[in-house]
């Protein structure tokens, strides 16, 4: 099992529901975000195009955050979700500096914090809040090792990319172009 | 002209629009780790030379703030976490692959170790000094005869500690400016450095002087050669790398980098010490404090600019 998610970058109209339905089922404090959205303009004027991305926690399959963690808070879950333990976490800001996406936080609690790809909700089959709130219906998420999921199906059929691969960390958030 | 505008919405606390995650405990913390580690390093070496009585500042008596440098040190470390109550999940594991993990567990054994040695060394400072039970007293009979394996693993468990506060910045491959393994040399070159100008000040007689004046120009140079090497390094890698280069090749770091920390904590301290050494009559004091200034400094500016340094945006 290998979770993953597909954001088709060309039906993103950048809304930013997903951002307030993540910060509304995880109780996100106010002021900080788990997934935001990223607008990329490219090009020579009058020759430019615009890119929209949800991005969030890649769930990288080589995370520096979890290789990092001294404490073992940082680690993964089934389907190679990776989650923080709060109760394990020290907040000594180790996995923060070593995530090249900045997609952590240090939770005003003290312990740090990011996406989960709503491991709650998957664990009851459903959909993370993020996906299933999307007006333009542009994210897919499912298990990649299961060629008849939606995210297998989208990423066999569309040209996609991830967010600096030269990182070395393999993310599991693809974005169709 | 071709334009790329990233306009992103995240504006998380610390997180944007440059890290902001580790302040002055950080450096400060890897400051005195090193010079511990420096100093430890010393003491262990010229007692397992058989050089003990040659060179007392070093063995006995500069050692004896080892264990307050360590115990500050590990104070600071405990006021940069921020789920303070947690702090023992540190030591309910080890994970090798995290150098945060294996440097815990360092301190946790050097930092004792260093109790011992200065101990061991009570009565360079207190002559009648009395252990009073004879528990104590058999102990210390015990490590005495020892003492040379006790400097064995003091002096290696004090290369790891010098190496692991650069190796600590250089796992994180998401800032550029840290990634790069030239760290963990450096930072125990510095620390060796600030380590020996501090036995300077402890030294006993003009010939250990001069022994750690020479010692600490070579770590200088060394540390001249690898900061060199680190630039090179840079320049010759991936943009993101360059662009980390470049905080200190005419950006925002560029003058505290080369007058705090070339300068003044580098090559001024070398040229005393030249000095120094051609008979020329310098108060001992100055050339130490600016190489532990430019020691000290060193931390400060590598831990803030590798966090303006990143990949994405």
């Amino acid at each position: 099992m290998r979770y993953a998610m597909a954001i088709d970058t060309k039906k993103c109209v950048g809304c930013a529901d997903c951002v307030v339905a993540c910060q509304t089922e995880n109780n996100v404090p106010i002021g900080y975000c788990r997934d935001w959205i990223v607008e990329v303009t490219d090009g020579t004027y009058p020759r430019l195009e615009i890119e929209l991305r949800s991005e969030r926690c890649n769930h990288c399959d080589n995370s520096p955050c979890v290789r990092c963690c001294p404490t073992g808070a940082s680690h993964y879950e089934k389907g190679g979700i990776v989650v923080v333990t709060h109760n394990k976490c020290i907040g000594c800001g180790a996995c923060i500096a070593s995530c090249p996406y900045d997609a952590r936080y240090s939770h005003p609690d003290g312990y740090v914090d990011k996406c989960t790809f709503c491991i709650h909700r998957i664990e009851k089959g459903e959909k993370p809040a993020c996906v299933a709130v999307c007006p333009t219906k542009c994210m897919y998420f499912g298990d990649m090792e299961d060629p008849n999921s939606e995210v297998s199906i989208v990423l066999k059929k569309r040209k996609h990319k991830t967010l600096i691969p030269e990182a070395g960390t393999k993310p599991q958030v693809y974005y169709l172009i | 002209m071709r334009e790329e505008i990233i306009t992103s919405g995240r504006l998380n606390p610390h997180i944007d629009p440059y890290l902001e995650i580790w302040h002055w405990q950080i450096p400060l913390y890897l400051f005195l780790g090193g010079l511990a580690a420096g100093i430890l390093f010393f003491a262990a070496l010229y007692t397992i030379m058989g050089k003990e009585d040659k060179y007392p500042g070093a063995v006995r008596r500069a050692p004896i703030i080892v264990p307050f440098l360590l115990v500050l040190g590990l104070f600071a470390l405990f006021l940069d976490l921020k789920h303070k109550l947690f702090f023992w999940q540190l030591y309910t594991t080890v994970r090798l692959q995290s150098p945060m993990s294996w440097g815990a567990w360092t301190l946790m054994i050097i930092t004792p170790l260093s109790l011992v040695w200065v101990a061991l060394h009570i009565r360079e400072f207190f002559p009648k000094w009395d252990w009073k039970y004879d528990i104590l007293k058999e102990i210390e009979a015990f490590l005495v005869k020892y003492k040379y394996y006790l400097a064995w693993i003091i002096i290696i468990y004090a290369v790891i500690l010098g190496i692991y506060t650069g190796i600590l910045l250089s796992a994180f491959n998401a800032r550029p400016l840290w990634n790069t393994s030239i760290l963990g040399p450096l930072f125990l070159t510095s620390g060796l450095s600030a380590g020996a100008a501090t036995i300077i000040l402890f030294a006993q007689s003009k010939k250990e002087r001069i022994l750690f004046a020479k010692i600490d120009l070579l770590l200088i140079v060394i540390e001249l050669f690898l900061i060199v090497h680190l630039f090179m390094g840079f320049l010759a890698s991936t943009s993101v790398q360059i662009d980390a280069a470049n905080l200190f090749l005419g950006g925002q770091y560029t003058a505290p980098f080369w007058i705090f920390v070339v300068i003044l904590g580098m090559a001024v301290p070398a040229i005393l010490e030249i000095m120094e050494l051609k008979h020329i009559k310098v108060p001992v004091i100055i050339p130490v404090v600016l190489v532990l200034f430019g020691s000290i400094m060193l931390r400060f500016i590598i831990v803030f600019a590798g966090q303006m340094s990143r990949w994405l945006y």
